[in-house]
């Protein structure tokens, strides 16, 4: 009874963590799935806003203006690994890789040191873990992340709609068509790369405040949590969720029900220890069913078929 | 409309699978020529096409499309004077988006795209206009992905999208290769149709003697890299495929060795 009670006790925060980590899977999904690029930036860009945020604001800068300079430093760090992409001819795996362990450098001199605190008794925070219960509704960290998620959402429906927008789908879709119809390709891959790594570095200026520190080892494995929400979105929402503005609405989800399971789990007792590499044996298997699917369970052609095609 | 000066392109060079793609070539497309080009298996065919495009920069020689010189024009830049639609049905649409949205991608070919709508009210009924033309049905199928359409009628969508906007030049490379007989002569059919409705300079490569020569009012055909027989107007007309091949052994002293072409006689 008291593990039920726990993991109960555990939900708001799951819920929370999950919608911060749904914003950055909104990131993610506009490089894996529009651009169709695997950007490891992330890994560095979550921990550059986060890091930017916080010291900014001990520093003394509002936390908007601190927000604000924490998604033009992750802005930044898509630009790098865009650059390095389109112009240098680097493949994107490997930019991201670069751009990210250059990114943990730079990270620590922002800090200072590899961990820093940022004391919601001290400094006027728009989140906190402190602030999930018996605070008025106004300032509820999930119903403020919320509006976060539902206007990231806004924005992004409308962006994609535009016309530079339907043109950064169609890089993505398709680049030699792109090309053939007067897109400039290299500049929507690097502007793809700095809008996705702006949203992860904005949840990780969310995600600094609402844990009370920044620590230089924050972005570790983020991809994987990213895609792992990407992917539930998918699957769980695929469905029914055919619209853009509605999958997108399904990553974010897709990062709550992540944290939802990981909570539980670990309310369990699992050994937390052991969680990354679940998550990453959970994510292979979703990225290779559809492989594993085309591979080995293909529906065989019968044999009248396979004799009109000989 | 379209001069190709001396161009050369060397794949490969240095190395054992050094290839002459173009060597020395040298084309003067007038105003509304719509010239079919044959030629045995590597003979520069595409290459041609893909220099005119600018999917990469030739080595030597330049290219000049109605008078600009566009020899160092990258190829998003260059698009807004070319259509093109490519031998796979797969390369010249997106697969992810709707039929109306690559339409209106095409639509704004070489003009700048800004942060307005993508696509107005009054396209999506023009769209299904020209949709209409292709008689495929598609015209009730605005918001489809392309991705579930069939090859043909991907390639009929890529053929009415290169002329969206009127191309000063079109390149067809091989576009009705990878289609069924059926859906190929319809293809075909369509392409005559709207290059003679905007006379549209155009430039079709074809592995099918035949349609190179009922089709267009010039035909060349291409050897190592080089045009080793250019002819128009009448004589073009009066060809047949055992005078074709008669030529290509004249001039370049081997016979003509694309199979695909031999076999589709």
């Amino acid at each position: 009874m008291d593990v039920l009670l726990n993991i109960l006790n555990s939900m708001p925060g799951a819920v929370a963590q999950g919608l911060i980590w749904g914003i950055m899977a909104i990131g993610v999904y506009i490089t894996y799935q529009i651009l169709d690029i695997a950007d490891l930036t992330v890994d560095g860009s979550i921990c550059t806003g986060g890091s930017v945020c916080v010291m900014m604001i001990i520093n003394g800068y509002s936390v908007p203006v601190a927000m604000v300079a924490a998604v033009l430093a992750g802005m930044l760090a898509g630009f790098v690994t865009g650059f390095m992409h389109t112009i240098m001819g680097i493949p994107a795996i490997l930019a991201g890789i670069l751009t990210q362990l250059a990114l943990y450098s730079v990270n620590l001199k922002i800090l200072g040191k590899a961990n820093q605190a940022l004391s919601v008794r001290k400094y006027d925070i728009l989140i906190s873990l402190q602030y999930l219960r018996n605070v008025p509704i106004f300032k509820n960290t999930i119903i403020i992340v919320s509006i976060f998620v539902v206007v990231i959402i806004a924005l992004l429906y409308w962006f994609f709609g535009t016309e530079l927008g339907c043109s950064l789908r169609a890089t993505g879709s398709n680049i030699n068509m792109s090309r053939a119809q007067g897109i400039n390709t290299g500049f929507n891959t690097v502007l793809g790369l700095m809008i996705s790594n702006g949203i992860v570095a904005l949840s990780g200026a969310l995600l600094v405040q609402y844990q009370g520190f920044s620590d230089v080892q924050m972005g570790r494995g983020a991809i994987v949590i990213g895609l792992a929400a990407v992917i539930i979105g998918k699957v769980i929402f695929g469905k029914i969720f055919r619209s853009f503005w509605l999958q997108l609405f399904g990553v974010a989800l897709g990062g709550v029900i992540y944290y939802v399971v990981y909570q539980t789990v670990i309310g369990l007792g699992f050994d937390p220890d052991l969680l990354k590499l679940l998550s990453s044996v959970v994510v292979a298997i979703f990225l290779a069913a559809p492989h594993l699917k085309s591979t080995y369970f293909k529906k065989r052609p019968k044999k009248k078929e396979a004799t009109e095609n000989a | 409309m379209l001069e190709i000066r001396n161009v050369k392109k060397v794949f490969n060079e240095g190395t054992v699978n050094e290839k002459v793609a173009l060597n020395g070539l040298n084309l003067v497309l007038n105003d509304g020529d719509f010239v079919t080009v044959i030629g045995g298996n590597g003979a520069g065919k595409s290459t041609m096409l893909n220099a005119v495009a600018g999917v990469w920069k030739p080595d030597e020689g330049s290219i000049v499309i109605d008078g600009i010189d566009v020899t160092n024009m990258p190829e998003h830049k260059r698009a807004k004077f070319l259509g093109r639609v490519f031998q796979d049905p797969m390369m010249g649409t997106a697969p992810d988006m709707g039929i109306e949205e690559n339409m209106a991608l095409a639509h704004r070919r070489g003009k700048s795209r800004g942060l307005k709508w993508g696509i107005s009210k009054a396209e999506r009924e023009m769209y299904k206009e020209e949709l209409r033309v292709l008689d495929l049905g598609l015209e009730g199928r605005l918001t489809s992905k392309v991705g579930l359409l069939s090859g043909g009628q991907r390639q009929a969508l890529t053929l009415l999208m290169a002329t969206l906007q009127k191309p000063m030049v079109l390149l067809l490379d091989e576009h009705t290769a990878a289609l069924d007989p059926k859906t190929a002569a319809k293809v075909l059919d369509l392409s005559d149709k709207i290059i003679n409705e905007h006379h549209l300079t155009t430039m079709m490569v074809t592995h099918n003697m035949n349609d190179a020569i009922k089709h267009g009012n010039r035909l060349i055909m291409m050897h190592e890299g080089r045009i080793v027989y250019d002819v128009s107007g009448e004589e073009k007309k009066n060809l047949t495929i055992d005078e074709l091949l008669e030529k290509f052994t004249a001039s370049s002293g081997k016979q003509f060795d694309n199979d695909r072409a031999l076999l589709s006689r």
